[in-house]
């Protein structure tokens, strides 16, 4: 999470239930990059979303982000999008470990979203808190072993440096 | 203390007693891959530096999602599965037998008190038979490829306990739908179910299949039965003492314990555009309707078929409705052929098609346009899921899913 | 001066003594076939018109065959379109229950009819002795809108049959050699007649196969001389001939072709043509990944008889994806109760409920880059299947199930 120790965004928000049908509707699963599905991110709820996010936006949504199938496009097209972190009551769990394994900085809040507009920018202090307008709030910190995995740069590079490949 | 039977799950895997919201890496008994993900699990396992897989024999790759193709890119990812499973070994490989989670558990790959991983969501399925089996990503696929291992958070369990007889009109389909309504779409997140209870007990291992397939409709992490003789039958097993000791003990901790009479429930749906949006049908009643889905690993088995064959002898699908039939698997199509319910259900005017995940995944199987409602036997009705986004889904039992084909609209089984 | 079949049928249809090729004349037709490749164009038009009516909607039989389930949300748009017109103006609809051609020679089409279908292969309608034509969207609607339209009398070839198809040759073979002989523009804009003591021999199935093919050599139209066969599949169905017609002994034809059966051997057309035709035997080896039997062409109960009695007791090679796809619901159901689908099904086979399938290559069995099909269905044009950089052989369904089993194109001797 190097250089992400603290950083300042503007806000997309979402509601409650964001599944990953919405995230990536099915019928663009198989195209060959994240690259190429990143386009219709979102599309079936707010199809113009994914060409107005720009690098480093946040998003603020409600309770049970990610529920539904276990693609894994789905965390890593929110990430290609430019999106740097999202904010949610909670995580849905296969979104959540997806989400850890590939980088992408999930924090789970749930008084938030009243208090934001979109378009608001709000600013990030890793495992401390959120700030908005001069409102603090907490943000609790992950277990180590997620911390480790992150820490590695995602799953992939942990698995890397278990193997011993060179460059790690 | 005594423990549920996640807990006795996992304990038997890592050999020694566990308690939930600890962290441990289990050993895994099984992985099922699909052939949406084998193009993304077998680059990242490369890039993660494996050479080979760590038992190539528990590993099962399963094209269902694409098969047939319906868009020129799709072969591709049977060409890369077929490459992977050559360079590394693999023997089971199911290339157009059915829907990976009624294969994992009718080809025999799933055993009681496994520890079984899938890149699908609704791999929980497998709880049916005892086994603590979830959904994982592509990237964590890879790594458990290579090593073998995953680490969990040992999970809380919700017990549901279900007595007495349920209605004729009722199905699993309606109790798992009515849990979820209850629960909401989150209500089981990261957790275990477990079901209990003389109604369970009585129902065969399809209809704990349907019932474990959407126990992630409400975020659980898995969703287990105690196996049985019905389980050993199933699986064409005798049952080990360590295998008829899965079930919770009388002094187990639970989270919450749910408790239900059968008498009780009705037929219901999942209204649009959420799972948790649950209603009896008799509150629906008169919607008109444009298709008929009779299939998925949620309700595409023979049972669920001759159910709604049932409802459909001697009568015809409603004129401009279609019914769309797709069987679970190619055991299940053979069975319901030979039974005469394919003839049938062929009679009153469904389209058959060979066993895939067809529209529940939808890509291709029935694909709808604005302003269109289908009733639908699978486990989402999510936005956009069978077309655009204004199409209604309502999810029903393949009873309730059959009186409406003929109906022309909602009308109670 | 005598007349061929197809002028006898077009001289009826305008109401006129007799007519002679080059003729232009307004007809009357008799039905009007459309499905769901171009409907929803011909509803489009048909909206932008000043008072718009349909001349006699017990003319028209709309069938939704080509994208069936619905593969996307276009097509699910284009469905609607023709479902709701369809049940808003009363036509005879049907959907899923197979593919057009085979839908109307089960239900509709009779003896000496003059029909229009919004599809080139509408040819097939002359099994029984009917002059069906593709034509356009456009065509199409000024011929629902008033119900006549104008033909210009083709020329006619002559086919005349001689002898019988040996075993393990099909009139799929006939009709590829045939193609193969005269081309693929080798009957543009003429009728195609079949006759002599050879078509006795073949049955109805047969009869569909070759009518329905050839649009393929460019003929507006294909016919058969209406015998007891033809006359008899009419009466199983129901219905009885408008007209009985056998071109007269001092018809004139363009030219005439004697063909003895007893000299067609299996054939495959190779990639992209149609009357790139060779020996069956010259392809042998050749890599595949995918087989298809189906279609208008070669969906019947008895194509799927020929590759159920090859595969069973075998199996599909595990690298091949093999597709049979009944032509009708009422093939379907046969085969089901013959135990024919269980054979597929046992073997490996992916059976897919009746449409048009990979024959029309745009929702099921798509194939991709590179990728090799051999197929019953009715063109092997470039990208016709899926990918445009993949290829399309065409042979019978002896042959296609014979590379099934085989994982590269066999033909049957070889199993």
């Amino acid at each position: 999470m190097k250089g992400m120790d603290k950083f300042t965004g503007k806000i997309w928000i979402l509601g409650d239930d964001i599944d990953t049908d919405i995230i990536i509707p099915t019928e663009y699963l198989a195209l060959k990059t994240v690259q190429d599905m990143a386009p219709y991110a979102f599309s079936p709820l707010r199809p113009e979303l994914a060409g107005k996010i720009q690098d480093g936006d946040i998003i603020v949504a409600g309770k049970n982000f990610g529920c539904g199938s276990s693609r894994e496009q789905a965390p890593e097209i929110i990430k290609a999008l430019g999106i740097k972190c999202v904010i949610a009551k909670s995580f849905a769990r296969i979104f959540f470990r997806n989400s850890i394994n590939n980088g992408l900085l999930l924090i789970e809040n749930d008084r938030i979203q009243g208090d934001v507009s979109e378009g608001d920018e709000i600013t990030i202090s890793i495992n401390e808190c959120i700030e908005h307008r001069g409102n603090q709030y907490p943000i609790t910190s992950l277990p180590q072993n997620l911390v480790d995995i992150l820490n590695a740069g995602g799953l992939v590079k942990a698995m890397q440096r278990r193997n011993n490949l060179k460059g790690m | 203390m005594g423990s549920t039977i996640i807990e006795k799950i996992v304990r038997n895997n890592i050999g020694r007693a566990v308690h939930p919201g600890e962290i441990v890496t289990v050993n895994v008994d099984r992985v099922m891959i699909h052939d949406i993900f084998i193009p993304f699990v077998a680059s990242k396992f490369e890039e993660m530096g494996f050479s080979k897989i760590w038992d190539a024999d528990k590993a099962v790759l399963i094209y269902d999602h694409l098969v047939p193709a319906s868009q020129v890119d799709d072969t591709r990812h049977f060409r890369i599965g077929n490459e992977f499973v050559e360079k590394y070994g693999m023997k089971n490989i199911h290339r157009a037998d059915g829907i990976c989670h009624q294969l994992m558990t009718e080809a025999g790959y799933v055993k009681p008190g496994d520890i079984v991983f899938g890149t699908d969501s609704h791999t929980t399925t497998y709880g049916c038979v005892g086994a603590f089996s979830s959904g994982i990503g592509y990237t964590e696929m890879a790594s458990i490829l290579g090593t073998g291992t995953l680490w969990i958070r040992v999970p809380e369990t919700i017990k549901v306990h279900i007595t007495g007889k349920l209605p004729e009109n009722v199905m699993a389909k309606d109790i798992i739908l009515k849990l979820i309504g209850d629960l909401g779409a989150d209500g089981a997140t990261y957790k275990a179910l477990e079901f209990t209870g003389d109604t369970v007990e009585n129902m065969t291992v399809a209809s704990r299949m349907s019932m474990s397939n959407m126990a992630i409709e409400a975020g659980a992490k898995c969703a287990l039965f105690t196996p049985d003789e019905k389980t050993a039958a199933y699986c064409n097993i005798t049952l080990t003492e360590k295998e008829l000791d899965l079930a919770g003990d009388e002094d187990a901790q639970y989270c919450r314990v749910m408790e239900y009479r059968a008498e009780e429930f009705v037929p219901v749906m999942a209204c649009p555009s959420n799972v948790d949006n649950v209603k009896p049908v008799a509150e629906l009643a008169g919607k008109e309707i444009d298709q008929v889905f009779i299939g998925s690993c949620t309700n595409g088995r023979l049972e669920d078929l001759m159910a709604a064959a049932e409802i459909l002898k001697g009568k015809h699908v409603a004129p401009f409705v279609k019914l769309i039939v797709t069987p679970a698997s190619r055991k299940i199509y053979r069975e319901a052929d030979a039974n005469g319910t394919l003839a049938v259900l062929a009679e009153a005017g469904a389209i058959i098609t060979h066993p895939s995940c067809g529209l529940c995944c939808g890509r291709t199987g029935g694909i709808l346009t604005d302003g269109e409602t289908v009733i639908a036997t699978n486990n989402r009705n999510f936005l956009g899921r069978m077309g655009t986004s204004k199409v209604n889904i309502y999810l029903a039992s393949p009873k309730s899913a059959a009186a409406c084909a003929v109906a022309g609209k909602i009308v109670a089984p | 001066m005598g007349m061929t079949i197809a002028e006898k049928i077009i001289a009826a249809a305008a109401g006129v003594e007799s007519v002679k090729p080059g003729d232009i004349h307004t007809v009357e037709i008799d039905r009007m076939m459309s499905n769901d490749g171009t409907t929803h164009l011909t509803i489009d038009m048909y909206n932008k018109l000043k008072n718009p009516r349909i001349a006699d909607v017990g003319k028209l039989v709309w069938i939704v065959d080509h994208n069936v389930p619905c593969d996307s949300v276009k097509t699910a748009a284009s469905h609607r379109k023709m479902r709701d017109f369809a049940r808003e103006h009363n036509i005879t609809f049907y959907e899923g229950a197979g593919v057009c051609h085979q839908v109307m020679m089960e239900n509709h089409v009779t003896s000496g009819e003059l029909i229009f279908g919004a599809d080139s292969h509408t040819c097939a309608y002359g099994a029984v002795g009917a002059f069906g034509t593709g034509v356009g969207c456009t065509d199409y609607l000024y011929a629902m809108v008033t119900g006549k339209s104008w033909l210009l009398v083709p020329e006619t070839l002559k086919f005349n049959l001689t002898g019988r198809l040996r075993d393990g040759v099909y009139a799929r073979d006939l009709i590829l050699s045939i193609i193969g002989r005269i081309g693929a523009n080798g009957a543009n804009y003429m009728a195609m007649e079949f006759g002599g003591e050879g078509l006795r021999t073949l049955n109805m199935s047969d009869r569909i196969s070759i009518c329905n093919l050839c649009v393929e050599a460019g003929a507006k139209t294909a016919l058969m001389e209406v015998d007891e066969t033809a006359l008899s599949y009419l009466k199983e169905h129901g219905r009885e001939p408008k007209h009985a017609f056998c071109s007269d002994d001092d018809a004139q034809f363009a030219k005439v072709y004697d063909i003895d059966l007893t000299e067609i051997r299996p054939i495959v057309a190779k990639p992209h043509f149609v009357d790139s035709v060779v020996d069956a035997k010259a392809c042998v080896g050749t890599h595949i990944d995918q087989a298809f039997l189906g279609s208008c062409n070669n969906g019947r109960i008895e194509d799927l008889r020929v590759g159920a009695a090859l595969i069973k007791g075998k199996k599909v090679h595990p690298l091949v994806r093999f597709l049979v796809v009944p032509a009708s619901a009422s093939v379907y159901r046969q085969a089901l109760a013959e135990g024919i689908i269980d054979t597929f099904m046992e073997a490996g086979a992916i059976v897919m409920n009746p449409n048009c399938s990979v024959c029309w290559g745009s929702c099921q069995g798509v194939i991709g880059e590179g990728e090799v099909l051999i197929s019953t269905g009715t063109r092997n044009f470039k990208g016709r299947a899926g990918h445009k950089d993949s290829f399309v052989y065409l042979a019978s369904a002896a042959t296609v199930t014979a590379s099934a089993i085989r994982g590269e194109i066999a033909t049957a001797d070889m199993l």
